[in-house]
Parts: structure tokens; C-alpha cells; sequence
């Protein structure tokens, strides 16, 4: 008797949950013809089904689970009144929506969506068009930020914000995004086990992808285009960097990558192509730099002040201004089998590795590290003479900074 | 004096060297373009060459040219013509035949490769522009030196120096000053120091043209707002003239006076 009735029992609970997931359809002339009436009447696991249209809400309030499904990417119009879409409860989904017009504030970050203390959230196929902040997720975990589409008309950096910004927040996915236009097209801080994949940052005023204070992420196969100082990482430990392009980074202040107080660290297979400094390298240790290209950079590695035990392996350097510059005489970190397009040595035993060791410093980027000002004479006669001299006989570059075994041919 | 400026500029368009000289720029114009189709990067291997070779080439044609004449100027002198236009007709036919060459040699590569569809026709017209300047003046400076120089050894050895010091050693001093008084504003010091040398001048003039001017940091930013403004391109076109007009002066005070 009693195993009937709790036979009974799942039944009608079951019943019930199926009952309670229902869709409810919002349009502009339907009887639900607003989002926030859509939200208010929803329960708990239902989808709201929005069709094409424009909607012109802001302060949207998703406090409980709902999937918001976008039909023909519905317009949600903000009218620069403030945030759009606010969600405070776990297992929200938000699909196919175009949100426009997000206003600007100084004091409070207004967001197209912000994801606030929630768990298992999925955002995707959204497009964010005139935003102040894009995708904001404040001490949420487990979520996913999906295929969006985020294109901002920032002009100065005090007066825009992030594209996909993430704070205090673990084990999210962000996923074949696009941005652009925005200040940092992606920023994470105090975010950790967060990864990275796949996504194109351009055109962004500040940086493409900005690292704060956040620990064990991973970005792989990402595109950073002409940002406007490339990518930064910052007080971080133990961040994948792989596969990604860092191009066209290029200014009097720009940078493909720039790392600041990075420890163990991994940097492989990246290409840099174009920056006015390939990477920029401060205080950061026990970092491998392994198989990345250098190509047509002004610096391709500048290292300044205390980086210790690094290691250069089989990286390729490829018509760079200066393949690299170092502010102190003494080093203590290791270059090995690189691949140097300004090698002039020989290989008698042709085992494809270079009989003579490798200078990557030039004397003038050691003296234009000292005094910047002389950076003028680039490209002048003399500069070349002293720089052969330098070559044949050291004097002033570090004496163990050398690549012992180059490579003979690009390593492919 | 166009008389004899014709007379020279002709003598010297038939003459092997101007066709050397014109089938070395046509060379190295043709195998750049064809080693890179990238006019702006071929713009920049090209500046170095210019800013080297170009006031070599025009010093050594310049005091050659004085000397190998020397027969004929005092035959000409003989004549009821100008002192003056003796040797500025003769200074003004060597300097435009060259000209002419780097023009000819170096325009007919690019402008086949496709200058007017590209980007970098102002950066290559700034290019042509210094290198005409800079014939200009390394011949009128060769000029000078062998009008003071009868020994011809001696002429010889004093032009190349002077090319040296110029193209070399005056940069050499420049470093040295700006690495030793680094701990004072150097800004306005740089840009004097620029100014005062053609060869540096039209060097950092091309190069703030180029993609390659990110490089110069703070440093060429202070540069970019000199010269970027047009006071600086009119201050810098005034100093290469006067750098042409100086020793042209010269040439023609010493011309009045000059005993053979």
C-alpha cells in the first residue's frame, strides 16, 4: 500500500514537472507581448519563446531557472536607460537575442546581461550591439558564454567597458565569440579554471583578453587583432597559452602579449606576427616559451627587470627589428634550438644544428634599453657597423645570453 | 651658363657612367621588387640604400668629374664667358644627370610593379625627393672640396672623409653624446642634431613615414610632432636647401677668385 502510493506519488510529480515546463510564447501581439510580463508568469524550468520583433525593455529580473529562446533574433532595446537583463538564479539559458542601446554609467556597470550569483548558466548565439558593458558575470560558476557576437562603437576607454567581463568566477567556458570595439574585448578578475577557446578579439581600444589575479585558465586558438595594446596577463599562475595569434598590434605603446608577475606558465605554438613588441616580459618566471613563431615584430621578446629560469626552445625567428632586448646584464634563463633568420653561421656536420652560437641581442637594443632616446639612429650606417663589432666580439650584451645549438633551417 | 650646363649634362648622359649608374638602380630596383611584390617593405630596404649610397655616388662623380674637366675648364675660361657659369653649369650638369638617373633608374621598376595603384606613392616620392636632395649637395660639397684641392689624391681622400663623417662618424658622435648626457632632456638636442646632418635628416624623415616609426616609441613621437606638422616638412625642406644652397654659394665666390 504504501509502495502505491509512492508509486503514485513519482507519477504526479512527474506529471507535474511535465506540466510545469511549459513554453510560453512572447510577441508583440500576443497577450504576452513583453519579456517582463513573459518572466512574471513563468515557473521555475519554463522557456520563454520570444519571436521577431522589438521589444523595448531594460531591468529585466530572471530570478528564477528559465530558458529565454530568441526566435529570428528578436530585438531587446535598452534605449540607454540602463542594464538590460539581470539573472539571479541558477540554470539559466539565454538564446538568439539581439540586445542594442545599453546605457552608460560611471557608477554603476550597466551590462546587456549580468549573471549574478548563479550556477550553471548557458549563454549563446547572442549578438550585443551599442553596449556599455557586454556579458558580465559577477561570482557565478559553471557557466558557458557560447558562439556570441559582441560589436561596441567605444571611442574612449573611461567611457566604455568589456566586452565579455568575468569576476570572482570559476569554471566557465567562453566559446567562439566574436568582439570588437569594445575597451578589453574579454577580462577576467580573480577568475580561475576558466577556458578560453577559440574566440576573435579585435579592434578593441584596450586590450583583446586581460588577466587579472586569476590562476589555472587556459585560452587556445584565439585570433587578437589589432587591439589596441594586444593581450595582457597579469599577476596570474599557471596560464595556457597555445595556439593563438597575436597580429597587427601596432602603436608607440602596443604589444602582442604582455606579461607582468606571471609564474609557470606555458606559452606554446603561438604565432606573433606584427606587433610593435611580440612579447613584453616582466618579472615573470619558469615560464616555456615552445614553438612560437616571431614574425615582422619591432621587438620580438623584450625582457624587462627579474625573470628567471625561462626556457626559449624551438621557436622560430622571423625578420624581427630586434629578436630581443634585456635591460640587465645577467641572465638566467635559457634559449635552446631556436630558429634565427638572421643566423649567419655555419653547420659542417649537417645535423641541421648550428656549429656557431647565436647573439639574440644586438648592442643597439642593449643601448637603446639604456638610452631610449638613441632609438632615433635605427637604420643608420653606424648602428650597423657597431652591432657587427658587437657580434664578433662581446663586450657589453650578457656573455652567456646565447642560443648554443641554432637551427640551421625554419623549424616547420 | 645653359649653354655649358647643357654641354656637361649632355657629355655625361653620353657617358658610360651615368649608364652604369642608371643600370645599377634599375637593378636593384627590379630585383627587390621581384625578391618582395611588397612596394612599402621594398621602400624601406631602398631608404638604406639611398641614405648610404646615393651621397657616395654623388661625391665621388662630383670631384671626378672636376677633375677630369680641369682641361677643358681652362679652356673654357679663355673664352668671353661668365667665370660663374663655367662651373655652375658644370656643377648643375652633374648633379641632374644623376638625378636624372635615380629618377629614371629607380622610378621605372615600381612605377611597372604598380607604384599608382599601391599605398606607398608618397613614401616613395619622399624617397625620390631626398635622394634628389641628397645628389644635390654631396655634389656640390665634392665640388667644394676640389675647388680648394688642386692635388687630386688629396681632394679625393678629403671627399670621402667627408662622406665618412657624415654618413658614419657623425652618428658615432651622436650616440656617444646622448648616451653620456642621458640624464639631461635631450629632446630638442636630438632634433637639432638631426637637422644639422642631410644624411640623418632625410633618414628620419622617411622613417616617420613608414609603419617602422612605431618603433621610435616617446622619442619618435617627439619627433612625429616636429616634423609631422607643416612647420617641421617646411623647416627640414628650408634646411636641404640650404644644405644645396650654401656650398652652391660657395661654389660661385670661388669661381670669381679661383687662380689656375
Amino acid at each position: 500500500m504504501f509502495l502505491r502510493s509512492l508509486y503514485t506519488g513519482i507519477l504526479f510529480l512527474f506529471m507535474g514537472l511535465m506540466v510545469k515546463a511549459q513554453s510560453i510564447e512572447v510577441c508583440s501581439d500576443c497577450a504576452v507581448n513583453s519579456l517582463a510580463k513573459g518572466i512574471a508568469m513563468a515557473k521555475a524550468g519554463d522557456t520563454l519563446l520570444v519571436q521577431k520583433g522589438v521589444y523595448k525593455e531594460y531591468n529585466l529580473l530572471v530570478d528564477k531557472p528559465l530558458t529565454i529562446l530568441g526566435k529570428d533574433l528578436p530585438v531587446i532595446d535598452g534605449e540607454d536607460k540602463g542594464e538590460v537583463i539581470r539573472v539571479v538564479a541558477d540554470s539559466v539559458e539565454i538564446d538568439g537575442l539581439l540586445i542594442r542601446n545599453v546605457g552608460t554609467s560611471y557608477t554603476s556597470d550597466h551590462a546587456a546581461i549580468r549573471i549574478v550569483r548563479s550556477k550553471d548558466f548557458r549563454i549563446r548565439n547572442v549578438v550585443l550591439e551599442k553596449l556599455f558593458f557586454g556579458i558580465f558575470i559577477e561570482k557565478s560558476t559553471h557557466g558557458e558564454i557560447l558562439n556570441n557576437r559582441i560589436s561596441g562603437d567605444a571611442e574612449n576607454e573611461y567611457s566604455s567597458g568589456n566586452g565579455i567581463h568575468l569576476w570572482y568566477s570559476d569554471h566557465i567556458r567562453v566559446t567562439d565569440n566574436k568582439v570588437e570595439g569594445v575597451r578589453d574585448g574579454i577580462y577576467l578578475e580573480f577568475s580561475h579554471h576558466v577556458n578560453i577557446f577559440n574566440n576573435i578579439s579585435t579592434d578593441n581600444l584596450r586590450y583583446g583578453l586581460h588577466f587579472m589575479f586569476s590562476n589555472n585558465d587556459s585560452y587556445r586558438n584565439n585570433v587578437f587583432r589589432n587591439n589596441g595594446a594586444g593581450v595582457a596577463v597579469m599577476f596570474s599562475k599557471e596560464i595556457e597559452m597555445i595556439d593563438n595569434r597575436f597580429e597587427k598590434n601596432w602603436g608607440t605603446a602596443s604589444f602582442g602579449l604582455l606579461l607582468k608577475e606571471i609564474n609557470d606558465a606555458v606559452i606554446k605554438g603561438n604565432t606573433f606576427e606584427q606587433n610593435t613588441v611580440g612579447i613584453n616580459i616582466e618579472g615573470s618566471n619558469r615560464i616555456v616559451y615552445e614553438g612560437n613563431d616571431f614574425i615582422r615584430n619591432g621587438w620580438a621578446l623584450k625582457v624587462l627587470g627579474a625573470c628567471y629560469t625561462n626556457t626559449f626552445t624551438k621557436n622560430n625567428f622571423l625578420s624581427n627589428s630586434f629578436d630581443l632586448s634585456y635591460n640587465s646584464r645577467m641572465n638566467d634563463n635559457s634559449f635552446h634550438k631556436n630558429y634565427w633568420s638572421d643566423y649567419t653561421g655555419y653547420d659542417l656536420d649537417e645535423d641541421g644544428i648550428g656549429d656557431v652560437p647565436y647573439r639574440p641581442v644586438k648592442l643597439f637594443s642593449y643601448i637603446v634599453n639604456n638610452t631610449p632616446e638613441t632609438i632615433i639612429l635605427l637604420r643608420s650606417l653606424f648602428v650597423d657597423i657597431i652591432d657587427f663589432s658587437e657580434k664578433v666580439s662581446p663586450v657589453f650584451t650578457p656573455d652567456n645570453l646565447l642560443d648554443n645549438a641554432p637551427l640551421i633551417r625554419r623549424r616547420k | 651658363m645653359l649653354k655649358i650646363l647643357k654641354y656637361s649634362f649632355f657629355d655625361l648622359v653620353r657617358s658610360r657612367w651615368s649608364y652604369v649608374y642608371l643600370l645599377f638602380y634599375l637593378l636593384i630596383g627590379y630585383v627587390l621588387l621581384f625578391l618582395n611584390h611588397d612596394l612599402s617593405k621594398a621602400v624601406i630596404t631602398l631608404m638604406n640604400i639611398i641614405v648610404i649610397l646615393v651621397p657616395l655616388i654623388g661625391t665621388i662623380f662630383g670631384i671626378m668629374y672636376y677633375y677630369n674637366s680641369r682641361e677643358f675648364t681652362e679652356l673654357l675660361l679663355a673664352q668671353p664667358v661668365k667665370r660663374m657659369s663655367v662651373f655652375l653649369g658644370q656643377y648643375l650638369g652633374v648633379a641632374l644627370s644623376l638625378s636624372l638617373s635615380l629618377l629614371i633608374g629607380l622610378g621605372l621598376p615600381f612605377i611597372s610593379y604598380g607604384l599608382f595603384q599601391s599605398d606607398a606613392v608618397w613614401e616613395f616620392g619622399l624617397l625620390l625627393v631626398n635622394g634628389t636632395f641628397l645628389t644635390l649637395i654631396f655634389t656640390a660639397l665634392a665640388f667644394n672640396i676640389a675647388m680648394i684641392n688642386e692635388n687630386r689624391i688629396k681632394g679625393f681622400s678629403y671627399a670621402i672623409l667627408m662622406w665618412l663623417f657624415l654618413a658614419v662618424i657623425y652618428d658615432g658622435i651622436f650616440l656617444m653624446s646622448l648616451v653620456v648626457f642621458g640624464e639631461y632632456p635631450l629632446d630638442n638636442f636630438s632634433i637639432i642634431a638631426t637637422m644639422l646632418n642631410p644624411i640623418d635628416l632625410s633618414r628620419i624623415l622617411i622613417l616617420l613615414k613608414l609603419d617602422i616609426s612605431a618603433l621610435l616609441g616617446y622619442t619618435g613621437a617627439i619627433f612625429q610632432k616636429f616634423f609631422g606638422t607643416h612647420t617641421g616638412v617646411l623647416l627640414s625642406m628650408t634646411i636641404l636647401t640650404l644644405w644645396v644652397a650654401l656650398p652652391v654659394y660657395n661654389i660661385y665666390r670661388k669661381s670669381l677668385k679661383k687662380d689656375f
